[in-house]
């Protein structure tokens, strides 16, 4: 897996009504929650994210409640991958379970700004950030959260041990 | 090599004796929750994977609890679709509006999660179940799918971190304070995937209401659990209300910790946390001013018994301030008849509070009491998130429900000891 886009840089702690509101939880529909992505952290983000960009944050992304609106959201928005220093827990496992690459950096961090262009190539935890010419290597991914990726995520993976 | 208690609770569930900080294993799960906002997803992953029915009809609970009694015509659509699934599937715990209440009040309560036991919730705050002496820790809707599916869960094993509070509690301090004074000093992913083991002599001599707001809260530090090994207070809590066995676990001496925080709770006054993270606690000495246009005494966090007369306490015989709206959420239908039976509801009524039928309500900016742009609240919750009670530009300050109680008759974030 490979993506191209723009950098959207947010600070530490962004929290799960950051990303979606609870107020638009009366709905499950992607592009309905896609549509209020972010929005309490940057009102314009919905209508400014564009297919395959990358959000970069620092410190415990995700925090807070356990809504897989969060990752489900980010991701029918056309987000491609969030890079971060560290991820909340719960939304570190959702993001595996729906098929959202994080990956998690504090160098790529640092060594990114607002805008940068950047390809990731997330099989081999590599970000290449396209403006400045550099690149960084992200923190390796369990075997077993590799194993659910290529089953295409835990729905899938269960489907074939549950009919074995 | 001794063992945590969270290490010994996985070991049995994934059937080993030993296990280590770090593995990956796969566990049998004794409960599988989920409500009105995260069931719905699971429910559509759950019908892709292709099984014909749940792993047990007992052990899948479903509560719609968030967006009920249901706000709107899309909440009224998603909690329909819960009933429906507890329907068809014949499950045993779906608690209708009228017999239910907050999720995490509500489980304890009815005896569905028991000590000893592995559960996993499709919302964060199921950490709250580690009072009991449990492993139990929030998930997403596809794996809460998984779950209902299989009967089984994937974990890392996570690293423990061991607090030890001594010494005795001053007037006013709850385990609210407690917690969230832990977290103001270890910081919102002060914990992160870490299990948090609450211990020492003022932890043994607090109410299983108060435990459980504590291990509600470990969540708000990043932690994966939050614990409390089983004693007298919790097989007393325990006994009327188990079903079914349940195994008492306690940490080895020789136990691994990567941290053992002590602190003197002589040290800690009611604490009151700032926007716009749990973490920015003060004790209610170095508030300061701040004028306040709601307070809401309730959530899974604070809406328990203890809770309720601990507000009316300060309440009785007082006046909401003229400014302020003060709503009080019982955690769940049996917590609010025992209110009413006890008179605490005509303390509230007298003193101009709304009280409601049990619900999440304000607590995630649902319904119920929503916050204008510039409002600030004092809510015994346990967020507060930009936005998180309304608009994003409200505010809401976390305190225990002494401090939400005088603050309201207040008009401004007060002690309970400045109500004359
Ligand atoms: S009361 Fe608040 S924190 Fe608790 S389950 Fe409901 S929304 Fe979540």
């Amino acid at each position: 897996m490979e993506f191209q886009g723009r950098t959207w840089k947010f600070g530490a702690d962004v929290d799960t009504d950051a990303i979606i509101p609870a107020r638009y939880l009366n709905t499950s529909d992607p592009a309905e929650l896609a549509a209020h992505c972010m929005e309490d952290a940057d009102p314009e983000f919905p209508n400014k994210v564009a297919a395959g960009d990358v959000i970069v944050a620092d410190k415990n992304f995700g925090c807070g409640s356990s809504r897989e609106h969060a990752p489900i959201c980010l991701k029918a928005a056309g987000v491609s991958c969030v890079i971060a220093k560290s991820f909340a827990r719960i939304f570190y496992r959702n993001a595996f379970n729906i098929g959202l690459p994080i990956l998690e950096s504090p160098e790529a961090v640092d060594g990114i700004e607002e805008g940068d262009q950047l390809k990731v190539d997330v099989d081999n935890g590599v970000i290449y950030n396209l403006t400045k010419g550099t690149s960084f290597k992200s923190t390796a991914i369990p075997p077993f959260m590799q194993e659910l990726i290529d089953a295409g995520g835990l729905i899938n993976y269960l489907r074939g041990r549950l009919s074995r | 090599m001794g063992m945590t208690i969270t290490e010994k609770i996985l070991a049995a569930h994934a059937g080993r004796d030993q296990v280590e900080p770090g593995e990956l294993i796969n566990c049998k799960v004794d409960v599988v929750l989920g409500n009105d906002i995260t069931a719905p997803v699971a429910i559509k992953e759950f019908e892709k994977i292709g099984v014909s029915g749940v792993f047990d009809k007992e052990r899948v609970v479903l509560i719609p609890d968030h967006f009920t009694p249901n706000k709107d015509i899309k909440s009224a659509e998603q909690a329909k679709m819960l009933r429906d699934f507890a329907r068809k599937h014949g499950l045993t715990n779906y608690f209708e509006v009228g017999r239910m209440g907050i999720e995490h009040c509500l489980l304890p309560e009815q005896g569905i999660v028991l000590p000893g036991d592995v559960v996993i919730g499709a919302d964060s705050h199921t950490c709250t179940y580690g009072a009991l002496g449990a492993f139990s820790t929030g998930v997403g809707s596809t794996d809460m799918a998984a779950g209902m599916a299989s009967g089984e869960v994937w974990f890392k094993v996570p690293e423990s971190i061991k607090f030890v509070f001594n010494g005795e509690l001053n007037k006013w301090v709850s385990g609210k304070d407690l917690i969230l004074y832990a977290i103001g000093d270890i910081g919102v992913d002060g914990a992160l995937y870490e299990a948090m083991e609450f211990t020492g002599p003022a932890i043994s001599s607090l109410s299983m209401d108060g435990r459980l707001t504590m291990a509600n809260m470990a969540i708000e530090a990043g932690g994966k659990n939050g614990i409390i090994a089983p004693d007298q207070t919790t097989i007393d809590y325990v006994k009327s209300r188990a079903k079914r066995p349940y195994k008492v676990y306690a940490s080895d001496e020789d136990a691994r910790y990567t941290r053992v925080i002590e602190y003197n709770v002589a040290d800690i006054e009611p604490q009151v946390a700032f926007p716009h993270l749990p973490e920015n606690a003060r004790p209610i000495s170095e508030v300061g001013t701040v004028e306040i246009d709601q307070a809401v005494i309730g959530s899974c966090t604070n809406g328990r018994m203890e809770d309720l007369r601990i507000a009316a306490n300060v309440l009785k015989g007082q006046k909401v301030h003229p400014y302020v709206r003060l709503v009080i959420f019982p955690g769940t239908q049996a917590i609010f008849k025992q209110a009413m039976q006890e008179g605490l509801f005509e303390i509230f009524v007298d003193a101009g509070a709304a009280v409601s039928t049990p619900t999440c309500g304000p607590c995630l900016g649902g319904h119920m009491g929503i916050l204008a742009k510039g409002e600030r609240a004092i809510a015994t919750t346990n967020r507060n998130f930009v936005g998180r009670m309304g608009h994003p530009e409200s505010e809401v300050y976390l305190s225990n429900p002494a401090v939400a109680a005088a603050s309201a008759i207040l008009g401004r974030i007060a002690s309970p000891e400045e109500v004359e």
